[in-house]
């Protein structure tokens, strides 16, 4: 397949966009990417692209598929994943949910281990209490069940709804 | 109480004697904290960060361990005081280029400090002269244990206390020493010991922090691991690292003493003659100077000073305390001159002070 904006190369690049409710497909070489604006080993603009192209522009409600798989943002303060990138600091603490995916080998690089054994604030102490016991709890009842011991794992399974309802009403009452 | 108080009196990292050989310089812990639901420092807006500072500092200056500090506003802190804030390691390269809605609270003796909205919205630090770890940590988990009853602080059962770097998050523990280690680099093993802190998980940097080269024979060790160890752990290992180390550079300095007496003594005198007499030093000349008299009075060889000389020449010489002094911008020219008279002053006004205050 030729590239769209010089008719010449070969394109390798292939952008999906959906555009009221249409898919559209662009397709570019490495060098007419490049001179779109389009920064091949970071996150895409296929607006950019598209408007060289000659296209109208596109809804502000489209949502471009390509992009919105790469480029993820935090939905408390909508940092973006290239954001990240960029600083390599993150927006707010509910980042680390977020990015979850993309965190955890970097953590496990970068750290001893990836569970916390330091300090916890008084006011969090019955939370991770609760966490590590189910966390256990949980270790127990995979064991149980690969064991075929259902009678346990029953058990287990109350434990844990348990623990998990207890920390749920402390919460609230908070 | 303002920063022209703070040039006059001795920083809170420099030891007053030295027992150890004077080899650790200095010990510190810096822990970083950020508050629930809330964007950390780099991606919050301006009205935000205001909003965080105003909170924070008026919690901070009720805080009974920094006992009333002394807080300083970015917003309205100038160029010279920045540096001299620095200069005295209580604030970052990073926050001395922040403005307004960040700053700092001090205790009045240095040994205790917060930074406001730097990297984090909350980085203690607590400084101790010498080898003291444990002491610094009790001093900093102390502030926060006071702090944690007034703001909930970003926490999660798994990864710890949430930081705004990954390369922070759990502890956010930051525990580091200063050593001044000339033996060492002048048998040239320093660059092997560099090597090996690298291989197991310890930060090596100069004197001035990151990026900064390794001047007067002065590095910083510190934990780069934050997450899976408890805070006695990284303290404890980092402490045995550092007694391994100063064991080393004790057995360098004399090794040279042993095979190289004359090169050792010629080394230091010289570093002494120049310092007393010369008229124009650069600060790198003065620091590698200043590092090879701080070793002959730790040897015992040059005797007429006192061991604090060193430590406070270190500090004043630095450009912004040189300027605060004079009370006015100098050029870089200006301040070699005005360096190599800092130094005659206080080498004459010292000398023969050896043993009265070193107890």
């Amino acid at each position: 397949m030729k590239c769209e904006l010089c008719q010449e190369q070969e394109a390798t690049i292939h952008l999906t966009q959906v555009v009221d409710g249409a898919v559209k497909k662009v397709h570019l070489c490495e060098a007419c990417a490049s001179q779109s604006g389009f920064d091949v080993h970071g996150p895409m603009s296929i607006t950019d692209i598209l408007l060289g192209l000659g296209h109208q522009d596109p809804p502000a409600t489209a949502k471009p598929a390509a992009i919105k798989a790469r480029d993820r943002s935090c939905p408390r303060c909508h940092l973006r994943r290239a954001d990240f990138k960029k600083s390599g600091r993150l927006g707010c603490p509910d980042c680390y949910a977020a990015f979850a995916d993309e965190l955890e080998p970097l953590l496990r690089a970068m750290h001893r281990g990836d569970q916390h054994r330091g300090k916890v604030p008084a006011r969090e102490q019955e939370r991770v209490r609760t966490t590590r016991a189910v966390d256990s709890l949980q270790a127990q009842l995979e064991e149980a069940v690969r064991a075929e011991r259902y009678e346990e794992a029953a058990q287990l399974r109350d434990a844990i709804q348990a623990a998990r309802g207890a920390d749920q009403e402390d919460t609230d009452a908070t | 109480m303002n920063i022209n108080d703070l040039i006059t009196q001795p920083t809170a990292w420099l030891p007053r004697s030295a027992d150890d050989g004077g080899i650790v310089v200095s010990s510190r812990i810096r822990l970083a904290r950020n508050l629930k639901d809330t964007a950390f420092p780099g991606w919050a807006g301006e009205t935000e960060s205001t909003r965080i500072w105003d909170n924070l500092q008026t919690i901070l200056r009720e805080a009974k361990a920094l006992k009333h500090p002394f807080a300083v506003d970015m917003g309205d802190c100038s160029t010279l005081d920045r540096h001299i804030l620095f200069e005295r390691h209580l604030i970052s390269r990073e926050l001395a280029e922040r403005k307004a809605g960040s700053g700092l609270l001090l205790r009045r003796d240095e040994s205790l400090s917060v930074m406001v909205n730097e990297e984090d919205h909350v980085r203690m630090q607590a400084l101790r002269p010498g080898l003291d770890l444990n002491g610094a940590w009790l001093e900093a988990t102390t502030l926060d244990n006071e702090l944690e009853q007034a703001v909930d602080f970003a926490f999660s059962p798994q990864l710890g206390y949430l930081t705004a770097c990954p390369s922070n998050v759990g502890t956010g523990l930051r525990a580091s020493v200063m050593l001044h280690v000339p033996g060492l680099v002048m048998v040239k093993e320093m660059n092997a010991v560099v090597k090996g802190m690298a291989k197991i998980g310890l930060a090596v940097r100069g004197l001035w922090g990151e990026g900064s080269e390794a001047s007067g024979h002065l590095f910083q060790l510190s934990n780069q691991m934050t997450l899976g160890e408890a805070e006695e752990e990284i303290i404890a290992n980092l402490e045995q690292i550092v007694l391994e180390i100063v064991e080393h550079e004790q057995n360098a300095r004399w090794r040279l003493f042993e095979q190289n007496e004359a090169y050792l003594q010629d080394r230091i005198w010289r570093a002494c003659g120049i310092l007393e007499h010369a008229r124009i030093l650069n600060s790198k000349e003065a620091l590698d100077l200043l590092s090879d008299l701080r070793l002959g009075i730790n040897m015992g060889i040059v005797k007429q000073w006192p061991h604090r000389i060193v430590n406070d020449l270190l500090v004043q010489t630095q450009p912004g305390h040189l300027q605060k002094r004079q009370g006015r911008r100098l050029k870089p020219a200006e301040r070699d001159v005005a360096r190599a008279t800092q130094v005659r002053e206080q080498l004459t006004t010292m000398d023969g002070e050896a043993g009265q205050h070193d107890e």
